[in-house]
């Protein structure tokens, strides 16, 4: 290959190399994500909560209801 | 707020969504610009020819290789130390990263080597002492796997981790403790580089955009280990409901 010598084989190789490790690592966590997202959507979808989250759920909801009573 | 009120999971989820497309660009622009000026403007080595070229992917994946084991040596005293749960997610997280780096600082080295050395690998002090360091990412990772508690698993891999932190020093060390033959420091070093600053300037370049990829993959390994643990917690309250 020009300009990149006698050892350009090897050069390109480590380059490469580097290039799939790196993509493959930022594809796995991307792939990562989204299962995580999907399963916390669907435990979600069937009316899971975490006790914070449920917390903060209902807080707004007790909140109104001395508005809706006047 | 405070820097100590990010270590609140849920906080930190929320800085990691606005900071990580931020960091995305700043590390595909850095590496961009390094390898512009790797092949633009470095020149060749009046010795090894182009093949000096790979040093700017070797020596930043090396450097990194130790950075992530650093990471989790501090996340693993917060973990034994404060039983803070996003130590334990940090330690988690940098593992398969540092893994990587560690895979390509290897593979790249044996690539320099056979046109330059003669040979793809030589038992010497730090190649030995970078694949024990690849092996013990190995170990950790499948430690984490082994154990179902998250809590049980942390423990047991920060204490591994910090007995495993002495190979730094020696990975850093041993072309001065040792006669090997790889190359002494020559940017880290008392006394100041000794690359010119033709070759010095993309080296730092190229590894500071490496870093910053890094830290980016590091924290979005984090949110899918702490969205991890929020789907283990809904699945052991789905389970105590069932049983209850």
């Amino acid at each position: 290959m020009a300009g990149l010598g006698p050892h350009w084989g090897f050069i390109v190789a480590a380059y490469l190399v580097t290039a799939v490790v790196v993509l493959g690592l930022i594809v796995w966590i991307r792939a990562d994500l989204a299962a995580q997202r999907r399963i916390l959507k669907d435990l979600e979808a069937r009316g899971l909560r975490r006790r914070s989250d449920a917390a903060k759920a209902s807080a707004p909801a007790e909140a109104a209801m001395p508005a809706e009573a006047e | 707020m405070a820097l100590i009120d990010y270590a609140n999971p849920t906080r930190f989820l929320g800085l990691v969504e606005k900071l990580l497309p931020w960091l995305g660009a700043l590390a595909a622009l850095l590496i961009a610009v390094g390898l512009g000026l790797v092949f633009g403007i470095a020149p060749d080595d009046y010795q090894q020819g182009a093949t000096v070229k790979i040093m700017f992917i070797h020596v930043p994946a090396a450097w990194l290789s130790m950075f992530g084991y650093s990471i989790m040596a501090a996340s693993s005293l917060g973990t034994l130390i404060w039983r803070h749960p996003l130590a334990d997610v940090s330690a988690k997280a940098a593992a398969p990263v540092g893994a990587a780096f560690t895979f390509v600082c290897l593979v790249t080295g044996s690539l320099w080597g056979k046109p330059m050395w003669g040979t793809w690998w030589e038992w010497d002090a730090r190649l030995t002492s970078v694949l024990v360091l690849f092996i013990m990412y190995l170990g950790l990772i499948a430690l984490w796997q082994t154990l179902e508690d998250p809590i049980k698993a942390g423990r047991a891999a920060a204490v591994l981790t910090l007995v495993g932190i002495v190979n730094i020093p020696i990975i850093k060390f041993s072309v001065d403790w040792w006669n090997t033959l790889h190359q002494p420091a020559s940017v880290f070093r008392l006394g100041g580089p000794t690359i010119h600053p033709s070759m010095l300037w993309p080296l730092l370049v190229t590894a500071l955009g490496f870093t910053v990829l890094f830290v980016t993959l590091h924290l979005m390994a984090m949110r899918n280990e702490i969205l991890r643990r929020r789907i283990r917690t809904l699945r052991m309250l789905q389970a105590s409901a069932v049983a209850g």
